[in-house]
């Protein structure tokens, strides 16, 4: 690892302030992709500013059919949450099948939009929810967040503050894991909103990250079956392929987990 | 260099590191706890655990830094009085390792399982549970066996 100087920053200002001082600075939290990257030599932030012991930044609430989540409350708050799990079953669980419980001790929400890892399970649900990012200077909606691999809309030294998420009618998410490093090869949220729109995102499998799934909504917003899938061709022309798989089997992956998070809503 | 104040197994230390050392390396090399063990180096196997603030963190993904100011158990911290931890007691009592290098990990990861979930915890529970601690001995049956009778003794 490279050298680097840590901060622990007192605020939410106070942190931007640092970063924006720093040479080449990078915000921390959990730290769980960060640091293994540093470790690797493909990241070597001149300072550190951490953002996971910020009270401004923690916590979860539900008001008024929104659910609202700190950007560092970390994935096993999320999954153990009991306001999350009535609220947004399908939220809790997708938190809980992150990587690996030590993973989920100390991996945020915040960290994980940030990032945009093209197999990150967070991005699938705030896509498929149509949730808003909360940051130190403005609010950004879902659609207009993931800009692409690894990449957002946030701006240099921007923060994010906290997610809010919209209580949708039903909801599932529906993963196909490596098995070695519990990424998503491909995952798939669908969502039916209280106003009966459905939205279905997808990651794991885009080559420019998570994505919705314009043709299954379409299917679905027809009639809600997973028989309505069936009749829908995903291009893989636009889908990763790697060792895990091809883009052709990712396309018939992103059709059949569809197809089972809408057996799941019921 | 950077001084960093920890609680480790109850008693405070102080040490002086680089701000890129890792958490496991100061308890390795500058506190002589050698109990946790560095396998993968890569997030992935668990033999690197610890308890932060009662909580199972790897050691090989966290700064010392990050650690200033917390509350840091070890392997070495779970016996009290040379009295086993009931959780240490009972991989001993089922055999749960053959090498035993991943055992410290297993042990810590057995003892967040029962802070999350509770001291009664169901092969399943515990098979799920163990996703992030690799044993290369393929020894599971026996640790899953350990960890749920040093669960209900907890």
């Amino acid at each position: 690892m490279y050298q680097t100087r840590y901060h622990r920053p007192g605020s939410v200002a106070e942190a931007a302030e640092l970063l924006s001082k720093a040479e080449d600075g990078r915000y921390v939290a959990g730290g769980h992709t960060l640091i293994p990257t540093m470790k690797h030599r493909l990241a070597g932030p001149s300072d550190l500013v951490d953002l996971s012991r910020l009270s401004e930044l923690k916590g979860i609430s539900e008001k008024g059919g929104t659910v609202t989540i700190g950007a560092a409350t970390t994935h096993y708050e999320v999954a153990s949450s009991d306001a999350v799990r009535k609220a947004i079953p399908a939220l809790a669980a997708l938190a809980g099948m992150i990587g690996d419980p030590a993973v989920r001790n100390r991996g945020t929400i915040g960290g994980s939009l940030a990032n945009n890892d093209p197999g990150a399970d967070y991005p699938a649900a705030v896509l498929g929810l149509g949730a808003t990012i909360h940051t130190d200077k403005r609010k950004i909606e879902a659609d207009d967040f993931f800009t692409g691999l690894f990449t957002t809309a946030l701006e240099e030294g921007e923060i994010i503050v906290k997610v809010s998420f919209p209580v949708p009618k039903k909801a599932a998410y529906e993963k196909f894991h490596s098995a070695a490093s519990r990424y998503a090869l491909t995952g798939v949220f669908v969502a039916s909103a209280k106003d009966g729109a459905v939205r279905v995102a997808v990651t794991g499998a885009g080559a420019n990250g998570v994505f919705r799934a314009a043709d299954i909504e379409k299917a679905l917003s027809g009639k809600a079956s997973s028989d309505a899938i069936d009749a829908v061709s995903i291009d893989p022309s636009g889908l990763l392929s790697d060792i895990h798989g091809s883009a052709e089997y990712r396309a018939n992956l992103v059709k059949v987990m569809a197809k089972r998070a809408v057996d799941a809503i019921g | 260099m950077t001084t960093v104040g920890m609680t480790v197994n109850g008693d405070p230390v102080s040490v002086e590191t680089e701000d890129r050392t890792l958490l496991v390396e100061v308890l390795r090399d500058q506190l002589a706890l050698t109990g946790t063990h560095v396998a993968c180096d890569t997030s992935q196997c668990g033999a690197c655990l610890v308890l932060i603030d009662g909580v199972a963190t790897k050691s090989c993904t966290t700064l010392a830094v990050q650690a200033d100011g917390s509350e840091i158990q070890t392997i070495e911290g779970l016996a009290k009085d040379g009295d086993l931890h009931p959780m240490q007691a009972a991989f001993n009592e089922n055999h749960g390792l053959q090498c035993g290098f991943c055992t410290p990990g297993m042990i810590m990861a057995g003892v967040d399982m029962v802070r999350r979930l509770g001291k009664d915890l169901d092969d399943e529970t515990i098979r799920s549970e163990l996703e992030g601690n690799i044993c290369r001995c393929t020894g599971y049956v026996n640790i899953v066996k350990a960890i749920k009778a040093g669960a209900a003794r907890m």
